[in-house]
């Protein structure tokens, strides 16, 4: 349970995905205009990552490394991934079709989304075991919902702010996603552990 | 061995995956009206824009939605209105098809020229480069913009150095008007033929120098035209296509040959045809 709550953590804040990692960053800044959007893009991304993580963790003990074929890592990671994202866009097209509309090229990019790839590399690399990893995809889903949710509302107001010509929309973007960035620099260092144990 | 599991394991994995993706998709159907569908099938599926839509299938949901009208497709023309208006179980009140006509005689025989350009081969880069390489700063600069933005390959650059629109190819969209940076290209239904070819708002003695065939804004056709269809605006006359009754009398009286009739001259931009009378 312990060792869940660390996971948690440090996927979703120490080392967040996007602020941190700097992973899936095409539907943060193209889908980060209005927080609605954001939270339904977020949303899809925790379900995938989540469902990624576990079913990739299943792909690799039970195809790949009996059958010492570590090098279809990548090719099935991307197999299991692009089922899911068509699954959740077909959910997504069946129950919310202005969500579906508003979301536009960004939801079936979540196949290349490299944050989905990324967990389940690392869900690997750390040696979770199938709860962990779905752990992990879940927090690091979180994490990056957190981070865009935060942007788009910020970006939100900056739309009423005096933003110079030069700057608007992508220049300050980016530059918010900078501070944005830094500010969660400021988990760096934390002691999950010890903050868990507590 | 190694590479026949690999082939299977991964085959069975893709298997297993599209089958259950078949089957979802079968289950998460969605009932979309089926005439979008059909009004795709009828549409030409070029996706140019020119409806101000997003593509051939955001107008299909937009005219069965009823916010484009079935005549929305500037391209289709009206046999392919008068299909969607069958599909929509309405009347289609027939669009007249518009075409491109470049108001430009300017070829370089009649035009003058200040220096010769051999910077990129594209109007726009002549333009802010140096002005263009034409006395007339109004003109046509020849270097083909327009034929290189027609989706449809109705344009081509003629020997004179003019674009010459192929009526039976133009679908009418605009790619060209917006590609022109002088604005020499509209739009015209063909039976707004008669046209002023020249854009100049230089007074007479200068468009004299610049060219042979440019408006010189004698007035000469606005005091002729009967029906008080031309208006001399800026040293320019502008027929107003509402009042002309394609007469031709304009275009008799015109001591310069800039005023035209699209629809006698058979192709959108017979200078060839024109230059004997010149």
């Amino acid at each position: 349970m312990r060792q869940l709550l660390v996971i948690l953590f440090s996927q979703a804040l120490v080392n967040n995905f996007m602020l941190s990692r700097i992973l899936g960053t095409c539907p943060f800044i193209g889908v980060s205009q209005q927080v609605e959007t954001a939270t339904g893009m977020s949303l899809a991304v925790v379900f995938v990552m989540t469902v990624a993580s576990a079913i990739t963790w299943l792909v690799q003990n039970f195809i790949l490394n009996p059958l010492n074929m570590a090098y279809l890592q990548t090719v099935s990671f991307i197999l299991v991934i692009a089922a899911l994202v068509q699954l959740i866009e077909m959910v997504i097209r069946k129950s919310s079709p202005s969500l579906y509309r508003a979301l536009g090229i960004y939801l079936p990019l979540i196949t290349t989304n490299c944050a989905v790839l990324g967990v389940a590399i690392i869900n690997y690399q750390a040696n979770y075991t199938l709860l962990e990893s779905a752990v992990s995809g879940a927090a690091g889903g979180l994490g990056w919902a957190l981070a865009i949710i935060l942007f788009a509302a910020i970006r939100e107001r900056q739309r009423l702010a005096p933003v110079p010509r030069a700057m608007q929309g992508f220049p300050i973007a980016l530059v918010t996603t900078g501070l944005l960035a830094m500010a969660f620099l400021g988990f760096s260092g934390f002691d999950v552990a010890r903050f868990v144990g507590l | 061995m190694s590479s026949l599991s690999a082939l299977l394991s991964m085959g069975a994995m893709g298997l297993i995956f599209g089958l259950s993706l078949g089957a979802a998709s079968k289950k998460l159907a969605v009932d979309q009206d089926p005439r979008i569908d059909q009004i795709m099938e009828v549409l030409p599926g070029a996706n140019c824009g020119g409806c101000g839509f997003a593509g051939c299938s955001a107008l299909a949901g937009a005219i069965v939605s009823g916010d484009a009208p079935v005549t929305g497709c500037p391209v289709g023309k009206s046999a392919i209105a008068e299909k969607i208006a069958k599909i929509m179980g309405v009347e289609c009140a027939a669009a007249e098809p518009k075409y491109a006509r470049v108001l430009c005689r300017g070829s370089r025989e009649h035009a003058a020229e200040l220096y010769d350009y051999r910077g990129i081969q594209d109007c726009r880069s002549a333009q802010i480069t140096g002005g263009g390489a034409k006395v007339c700063t109004y003109g046509c600069l020849g270097l083909g913009s327009c034929v290189a933005a027609c989706p449809f390959g109705a344009m081509s650059m003629g020997d004179e150095g003019l674009p010459i629109v192929d009526e039976a190819l133009c679908t009418g969209c605009g790619k060209c008007v917006a590609a022109c940076p002088r604005q020499l290209i509209e739009l015209r239904t063909a039976s707004e033929s008669v046209n002023v070819v020249c854009k100049s708002h230089a007074r007479g003695p200068e468009v004299r120098k610049a060219c042979s065939v440019g408006c010189i804004g004698c007035g000469m056709c606005a005091k002729n035209c009967p029906e008080k269809a031309i208006e001399m605006i800026d040293n320019l006359a502008v027929i107003d296509q509402s009042k002309c009754t394609r007469c031709g009398l304009c275009i008799e009286k015109c001591p310069q040959k800039c005023i035209l009739d699209f629809a006698a001259s058979g192709e959108a931009a017979p200078i060839s045809g024109k230059k004997a009378a010149v």
